[in-house]
C-alpha cells in the first residue's frame, strides 16, 4: 500500500497549523542535513495549556503531512501532553506503513517537540 | 542495443516488475555468479593459503585465478592486483599506507568536488592531520571539470605544483555522470611533477569502460565488485609494483606476513602483504565470473548500450516534462556515463522515490554520498536513474510513467 494516502496528500497541500507565532511562548527548529529538510515550530502556553501551534518549514510530503497532523492533534492540550508525543504515537496517527528510510522524514516534527521545552 | 539480459538475472524471476534503475549504487547479479558462490560454500569452503588438504589447495588456487583474472580485466601485472572489501577500503589503504608515509607539513593533497565521499574525505583528514594543503578543483556548469584548456590542451598549472604530492580524483562521477578526461589530466599532471601520485577511483568505471592501467599511467586505481555484477564485499586496489612494495602495511596480523618472531615480523610481499586475515573468499572467487560475463558480452557493447539508453532517456524527459525536469551533467554523451542525476519541479526527491516505488521502479534519492558537489549545485538532494546491461528502453518508458504518476499524486 502506498504511504501517500489522501489523508497525508491533504496535509501536504494544505499543512494546518502552518505558520509562524509573532511572539511565541516557546520556538524550536530540526533539521535533517542529509535531505535539507527543516521545521520551525511555535508555541503560545497560557496556564499550562497549548493556546496556539504553528510550524513552518520545507520538506518532503511525509514530513509536511506529518508536522500538520501532530500540530493538529496539540492544540488546546494540556502542556502536559506534549510528553505523550513519542515514536509510536506518531506513527498511529499517520496510519501509513513507513520503512525504516522515511521513518525519519515522519519524525522530523518529534525533534522539534522535543526541543521546545528545553 | 543488446539483447534483453534480463534472463540471465534470477531477481527479474522472482520480481518480473522490477525496473531497476539504480545500478550506480549496486548492481545485479547475473546466475553464473550465484552458481560460483554456490560451488564454493558447497563444495571447498576451505580457509585458503592454510591447509595442504585438498580442498583448500583448490580454494587457494580458485581465488588466486580471480586475481589473475581482474590483472587480463584491466591489463595490470597479478602481483599488482590487492583484493579488499571495496572501493573505499581501497582509498583508504592508500591514504594510510602511502599517505601518511609521504605527506608532510605545505604539501598539496588535490582533489575534486565532483567526488564521492570514499574519495574525498580520506584525503581531507590525511590533509587535517599532516597540515598539509587540501585543494578542490572545481566544476564548470555543464558538469566538466574546471581545468583550463588553452587552444584544446589541458593546463593544469594551476592546480597541479612541484608541492603536489597526491592527485585524487573520479574517472566517472556517480552523480554527474561525467567521464573525466583521465589521460590527459594524468599526462600533464605528470609533466608538472614526476613525483605525483595520482589515485583514480574507478568505482563507477570498471563496470561501464575499458580500463588498461598501463595505458592510462595513474599509480592507483580503485574499484568495487559488487558495482560490476560480482558480490558484495571485494574491491580492488591496483598499485604500481613499486610503490605497493615501499607502502606500509594497512591491517597486521594473519595471512600478511612471512615470518613473526617476539621482537620483529617480517611482511610478505605485495599483494599479500595488503591483505591481512581472512578475506571474502567465495565472494573473491564468484567475481571472476562477473567480469567473464563482462568480457563475453564486450566492455564495448555495453558502453554502446548505455550510451544509446541515455540518449534515449535524456530526450524524452525533457519531451515530456521540458523545463519541470532539470537534469545535471554533461549533455555530450561521449563524456557521459549512463547516470542521470535531476530535479523534477519542486517536489521532494524522496517523494518521487517512494511514489516511484509503490510502482516497482527503484532509484535513488538524496545526495548519493556526493555532499559537496550537491552544495556546489546548490541543491539538497536529486532523483538518481543508472542504467546497466539488463536495462531496456521499456524501463526508460516506465520510469517516464512513473514520473507522471508522481506529478499526478504530489499536485
Ligand atoms: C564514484 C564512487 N566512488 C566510490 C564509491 C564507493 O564504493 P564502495 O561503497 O563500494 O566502497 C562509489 C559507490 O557508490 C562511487 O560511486
Amino acid at each position: 500500500m502506498s504511504i501517500y494516502t489522501e489523508i497525508i496528500l491533504d496535509h501536504y497541500q494544505n499543512p494546518r497549523n502552518f505558520g509562524r507565532i509573532p511572539n511565541p511562548s516557546f520556538h524550536s527548529q530540526a533539521s535533517n542535513p542529509l535531505c535539507g529538510d527543516r521545521l520551525e515550530l511555535d508555541i503560545v502556553v497560557e496556564e499550562q495549556k497549548i493556546k496556539d501551534i504553528k510550524f513552518q518549514g520545507v520538506g518532503c510530503a511525509i514530513s509536511i503531512a506529518s508536522a500538520s497532523l501532530v500540530t493538529e492533534t496539540l492544540k488546546n492540550k494540556d502542556l502536559l501532553y506534549l510528553k505523550k508525543i513519542d515514536k509510536n504515537f506518531i506513527i498511529k496517527l499517520l496510519n501509513i506503513d513507513l520503512g525504516v528510510n522515511r521513518l525519519k522524514c515522519a519524525l522530523l516534527i518529534l525533534e522539534a517537540i522535543k526541543k521546545l521545552l528545553v | 542495443m543488446l539483447n534483453n539480459l534480463k534472463n540471465d538475472f534470477p531477481i527479474f524471476k522472482n520480481y518480473p516488475d522490477l525496473v531497476y534503475l539504480d545500478s550506480t549504487a549496486m548492481s545485479l547479479k547475473p546466475k553464473v555468479v550465484l552458481e560460483k558462490l554456490v560451488e564454493y560454500y558447497s563444495r571447498y569452503s576451505a580457509n585458503i593459503y592454510r591447509g595442504v588438504y585438498k580442498i583448500s589447495e583448490k580454494a587457494t588456487e580458485e581465488y588466486e585465478k580471480t586475481r589473475q583474472v581482474v590483472a587480463d580485466f584491466i591489463n595490470a601485472e597479478k602481483n599488482e592486483v590487492v583484493f579488499t572489501r571495496n572501493t573505499t577500503e581501497s582509498i583508504n589503504l592508500v591514504a594510510y599506507s602511502l599517505g601518511r608515509k609521504i605527506i608532510d607539513e605545505g604539501d598539496e593533497i588535490v582533489t575534486t568536488v565532483m567526488e564521492h565521499h570514499s574519495n574525498f574525505v580520506p584525503w581531507q583528514i590525511l590533509a587535517l592531520e599532516t597540515g598539509a594543503i587540501f585543494k578542490i578543483i572545481d566544476i564548470k556548469d555543464d558538469g566538466s571539470l574546471n581545468l583550463n584548456f588553452q587552444s584544446g590542451n589541458l593546463d593544469l598549472d594551476e592546480v597541479i605544483t612541484k608541492k603536489t604530492k597526491i592527485l585524487a580524483l573520479t574517472y566517472t562521477s556517480n552523480v554527474l555522470g561525467t567521464i573525466n578526461p583521465l589521460k590527459e589530466i594524468i599526462e600533464k599532471a605528470k609533466k608538472i611533477n614526476p613525483k605525483i601520485i595520482i589515485v583514480v577511483d574507478a568505482a563507477q568505471s570498471a563496470p561501464h569502460l575499458k580500463i588498461d592501467v598501463k595505458d592510462l599511467r595513474g599509480d592507483f586505481v580503485a574499484f568495487s565488485s559488487h558495482k560490476m555484477l560480482g558480490p558484495t564485499g571485494v574491491g580492488v586496489l591496483w598499485g604500481r609494483k613499486e610503490l605497493l612494495e615501499e607502502m606500509y602495511p594497512f591491517l597486521y596480523g594473519g595471512e600478511m606476513i612471512s615470518e613473526v618472531y617476539l621482537e620483529k615480523t617480517i611482511f610478505k610481499n605485495p599483494p599479500h602483504k595488503f591483505e591481512a586475515g581472512t578475506p571474502s573468499i567465495g565472494e573473491v572467487i564468484a567475481f571472476k565470473e562477473a567480469i567473464k560475463y563482462l568480457k563475453s558480452t564486450g566492455i564495448d557493447k555495453i558502453r554502446q548500450h548505455e550510451k544509446e539508453l541515455t540518449l534515449y532517456c535524456l530526450k524524452i524527459l525533457k519531451d515530456e516534462f521540458g523545463e519541470k525536469i532539470k537534469i545535471f551533467g554533461p549533455k555530450n554523451i561521449e563524456a557521459r556515463a549512463g547516470i542521470i542525476a535531476f530535479t523534477f519541479d519542486n517536489f521532494h526527491p524522496h517523494d518521487i522515490a517512494s511514489i516511484l516505488d509503490d510502482q516497482s521502479i527503484a532509484v535513488r534519492a538524496g545526495h548519493h554520498c556526493a555532499m559537496p558537489l550537491h552544495n556546489r549545485l546548490k541543491v539538497n538532494a536529486t532523483v538518481r536513474a543508472s542504467f546497466y546491461i539488463y536495462n531496456n528502453e521499456s524501463d526508460v518508458e516506465k520510469l517516464v510513467l512513473g514520473l507522471k504518476k508522481v506529478e499526478k499524486t504530489l499536485t
